[in-house]
Formats: structure tokens, sequence, C-alpha cells
């Protein structure tokens, strides 16, 4: 059995290299590609975007990244899963069938569109029903924030998106997929894997965590040996190649910049890990401890030796709610004394708001230059060359960040001296979006595939 | 000997909620033991006590020679409630690397530790 199967990281967030999907496509022979969107914050932003227009909620740069692959996928049979679908994965798919018809290519379009992650519409019914979706972290009940909700989506597993590629959809559109089931789901469709097969779904979803950051496996961010990663500015995505067995290979395209290696790859494995010994899933949950890697030199590291144990009967719900207003804003201090001065600037900035009687949820300082990152760790810094004081604050009344925003730009005159860096001009009030983690029962959420054709 | 991180591991973090975790990889296969042994969660939440206000967890990966340490309310409330430069804890990986070792002298000599000179 030397089949293999090769899926490739197009996008690693909403945000990443427009150039990424098209390289993928063009440097090689790839089999599938996979394209991650979504982040914690993404589902409310997508939310509200929704609410202004119900033809929206989902993941633009999405369309510019179908077209600039649908020859490969139109021509030779590249299939691409993608969770850009947001809170509104029909929405998407239409307007990528319409993207397809302008460019003459939507008759070869097949597109999976999965849903039933979407609990916002289901919300009152779920909680009446007797589901609490208590925060995981605080252990509170959703019913103390319920009123701010903006969104409510569970985490869905490989299913669905197998059952679209059964369909034979050679575009799947997902909402809340979780970022590993994107590659997973593809390999236990072409293997045949069984839903049970535990060591080898085990070792998609780790295959899906190498890669759904897109070149943070392939060299970017890397810390080791940084300065000698080859030719960043050309950074190849990841694919990997993957065999019926549940092993695979990381590499990347020939000819491309970065490097994949044991460091790379280790990096990349531990990135937002929790306990590695239960990676929880809807579909499995992966032991990260028995993971094997074998750097084959030349950007080849193979993979093996992964063992996962059964899912859960629970799946992860992400819900979004709003928790009040911020602002942030910066004046930078230049040498000598700049961190003094900057120190001083904060101290008459807290007099100045605490006499307008102005009160926040939290007020944060920083100086950038000297301890934002580190505190109190980075020890003694000299008589810096500039320092940039960064002055935050968080409260429930828009109107009293408003007025914060007002004080900082008269500090430029009436404050400390050395004083510049002002002219983004006054700082801006944000909404806060704050994340409630919940589980819910697996049977309570039913998924739904229908496959639109042209 | 003293022994800084910088100079026997490398480090990647990242974000859950308001818990930052920093992932901790020895640059040489049998460095692995030293950090097994030395850096241990107290260590660590010792070297860490300024910033963060919750616990720290520790779970070890003798497969990639590595350490994952989960450090509970570092960042500020976490994702967009935080007011922190660094609210995804992304750069947590290099405050981790200023933490320096206790390594009797005999296994530092041994395995070729670079002993750190303040």
């Amino acid at each position: 059995m030397s089949r293999i199967v090769r899926v490739a990281a197009g996008q690693g967030f909403w945000g990443d290299w427009l150039e990424a999907p098209r390289r993928q496509v063009e440097g090689g022979a790839i089999d599938y590609l996979m394209l991650d969107y979504l982040a914690e914050v993404t589902m409310s932003i997508l939310q509200k975007q929704k609410e202004r227009d119900p033809s929206m909620g989902y993941a633009r740069d999405f369309l510019g990244a179908m077209e600039s692959v649908l020859p490969a996928v139109a021509k030779r049979g590249v299939r691409v899963i993608a969770n850009a679908g947001g809170v509104n994965p029909m929405a998407c798919a239409h307007a990528l069938q319409a993207a397809a018809s302008k460019a003459g290519s939507a008759s070869s379009l097949r597109i999976g569109v999965v849903s039933g992650d979407d609990l916002l519409p289901r919300l009152d019914e779920l909680l009446d029903a007797g589901h609490t979706l208590a925060n995981m972290e605080t252990g509170e009940a959703l019913s103390t924030v319920r009123e701010r909700v903006l969104s409510a989506n569970a985490y869905i597993g490989s299913k669905p998106i197998v059952e679209a590629l059964e369909r034979g959809a050679n575009v799947v559109i997902t909402g809340r997929s979780t970022d590993t089931a994107l590659t997973m789901a593809p390999l236990r469709f072409e293997f045949g894997w069984s839903p049970t097969d535990w060591n080898r779904l085990a070792a998609g979803i780790i295959a899906g965590h190498i890669i759904e950051c897109g070149a943070q496996c392939s060299g970017g961010n890397c810390l080791y040996d940084w300065r000698n990663v080859p030719d960043l500015a050309n950074v190849g995505y990841p694919i990997v190649e993957a065999s019926e067995d549940g092993t695979f290979v990381v590499t990347k395209h020939p000819g491309t910049g970065g490097r994949i290696s044991f460091h790379t790859v280790a990096e990349q494995l531990l990135y937002e890990m929790g306990d590695p010994h239960a990676y929880i899933t809807p579909d499995v949950v992966a032991d990260f401890t028995t993971i094997h890697l074998d750097d084959l030199g030349g950007n080849r590291v193979r993979v093996s030796g992964i063992r996962g144990r059964e899912a859960t009967d629970k799946l992860k719900v992400s819900i979004a709610y709003r928790a009040g207003f911020k602002a942030v804003g910066t004046l930078v201090y230049a040498w000598p004394e700049a961190l003094d001065k900057a120190r001083l600037a904060d101290r008459i900035l807290r007099e100045r708001l605490g006499n307008l009687r102005l009160e926040f949820d939290e007020v944060l300082t920083e100086f950038v230059g000297a301890s934002a990152t580190h505190g109190g760790l980075a020890g003694e810094i000299g008589d810096v060359p500039e320092v940039q004081l960064r002055i935050g604050v968080r409260g429930q009344d828009r109107a009293t960040v408003e007025r914060f925003t007002r004080e900082l730009a008269p500090l430029v005159l009436n404050g400390p001296p050395s004083v510049t860096g002002f002219a983004g001009g006054r700082p801006k009030v944000e909404d806060v979006v704050a994340y409630w983690p919940a589980l819910i029962d697996k049977t309570v959420v039913t998924t739904s595939v229908e496959v639109l054709t042209a | 000997m003293k022994v800084r991180l910088l100079d026997i591991v490398h480090t990647r973090s990242g974000d859950k909620g308001d818990t930052a975790n920093v992932g901790v990889i020895a640059l040489r296969p049998e460095w692995y033991s030293v950090i097994e042994r030395h850096l241990t969660r107290d260590r660590v939440a010792e070297h860490f006590a300024d910033g963060i206000n919750g616990g720290v967890d520790r779970f070890e990966l003798p497969n990639l020679h590595a350490l994952n340490f989960l450090l509970h309310g570092a960042l500020g409330g976490g994702g967009t409630v935080s007011l922190k430069t660094d609210a995804q804890g992304k750069v947590y990986s290099t405050a981790m690397l200023r933490l320096v070792l206790d390594v009797p002298d005999d296994v530092a000599r041994k395995l070729a530790l670079p002993e750190f000179r303040a």
C-alpha cells in the first residue's frame, strides 16, 4: 500500500498571505488544498456582518483565494476544504458560484456546504431544555450573559466533510469545523478509515495540527536558528503526504523558501498545546506524547507512532458575547531618561482620570521598549533611546472610555518633555467581545450537508 | 553551574483563553534530561510569579525532548478582553528563555552545557 494523499495548507488564519493558495496549487502536485480561516473572535465579527446584511457572514478572502485556484480545481482535480463559511456557509457557497460563473468555470464546481454548527438560533431552546452551557473555565451558567450573546457555534468534526466528499463535492465549505478536521477528513475519506480507528484518526488530527497555522511549521515564526531560515520571502507553505497506515511526511514544494525540520515541526506541535496526553477533538482524543518525528533531511519530516483513543460524548461550543468597551493609546518619549518621562506621564494621566471620577474595570500601563513583554524579568534596561507609553482602559460605559481617549493628547503640551509619536490621533473606542467556552452533548448537534451544482 | 535556558532550549508559546502555554524544546536530545530534572513546575511558577495570577501546570513530552507549561491567568483576561500588547501570549516563550538553572557541575560538564555568566 504505497498510495500517497497530499493535503496542502493554503491559509492559517483570516488575513494570512493572499499568495499562498495559488502557490500551493501551482508549485507541484497536490490532492487537497486546506484553508483555515476561523479564530475564536472571527465568528462574532462575521455574525455582526450577517446582522447588517443577511448575505454576508463568511470569510470574504476565500473568494479571492478560490479565483486564484479555480483552474487547478477545474482541470487538475484539486479539491478544496475550507471553514470559510463562518456563520453563513450557504451564502459563501452562493458567492463562490457567482464568482465561478464570471470566470466561466461554474460547471466544474460541486460545492459541499456543511451546516448545523450554528447554535445561536437554537440558544433559548437549548437553555430551556436544561443545557446550561456553563463556562468551562469559571463554571458560571450562560444565563448570566445570555442577553449579550453575539454568536454560538459548536466545533464540529470530520463526519460531514467526509459525507460531502463522498457525494462528489470538490469544494467543501464549512462553518465552525475544527481546524484539524479540515485535514483529517480528506484522509479519512481517501483511505476509508473507520470512524473508530482511533490511531489513524489521531494521526490525521495531528497532521492537521501541524499544518493548520500555515507557514508556522515551515520556518515562519520559528525561533530555532531563525537567522538562517532560508528565503522567507518565498516561504513554502506545508504539505502533508499521508499514507493509509496513518504515517505521513510533512514537506513543502521544491524551490520554495523556509524550512521543514525536526525543530520547525516540534515548535508547531507545541503551539497552543494543553495537556499533550489528551488533545480532545470531536472525532478522537489524540496523544501528542506518542508522536515520533524522523528528520529525513531535504525539508522532509516523517511522522509516525501516533496513538489516539475514543472521543468524548461532548462538543466544545464557542460563544461570543458583548463585554463592554476598550481603548488603547500610545505616546513615545525620547532619550535622555525616556522611561522616567513615560512613567511620569502615566502618573499624571492616572491622576487626571481620578480627578474626573472616571471608573474603569481595568487600566493597564505598559512601557514598550522597557517591560511590555517581559515585565520585571527584563531587569535593568539602562538609558534607552526611546520608550513607548502604552495605556489602555476597559469598562462597561462607552462615554467613560471615550472620555479617556481625550486625555492622552493634552500630555504632549502639558506633560513631561521629549514626547512624539501621536500622529495617529485619538485612540479609537472598540467593542470588547468576550469568549465563553462551553460543552454540549454531541447528540444535540445535528450537522447537514448540501451539494450545490451549477 | 549556572545554565540559562536561552542557551539550551528553543520555545514557542500560544494561548487558550486566559492561559498561555510555553513549549520548551531541548536544543540537543541529550539536554532533555536537564530540563526534565531541573525545570520544575515550581521553578517556572517562581520565574513568572509577577506576571501571572493563576497556577502553573507542567507536562512532559520526552518524544519531542520537550516540556509544555501552562501559565494560568497570564494574559490579562485573554483574547479580545486583554489590554496587553501580548494578549495572545505569543512571546511568553521568550520570557522563559531568561530563566537560569543550577545544574550540578559534573552533569553540566558531561553534557557540555554552556555556562551562563551574568
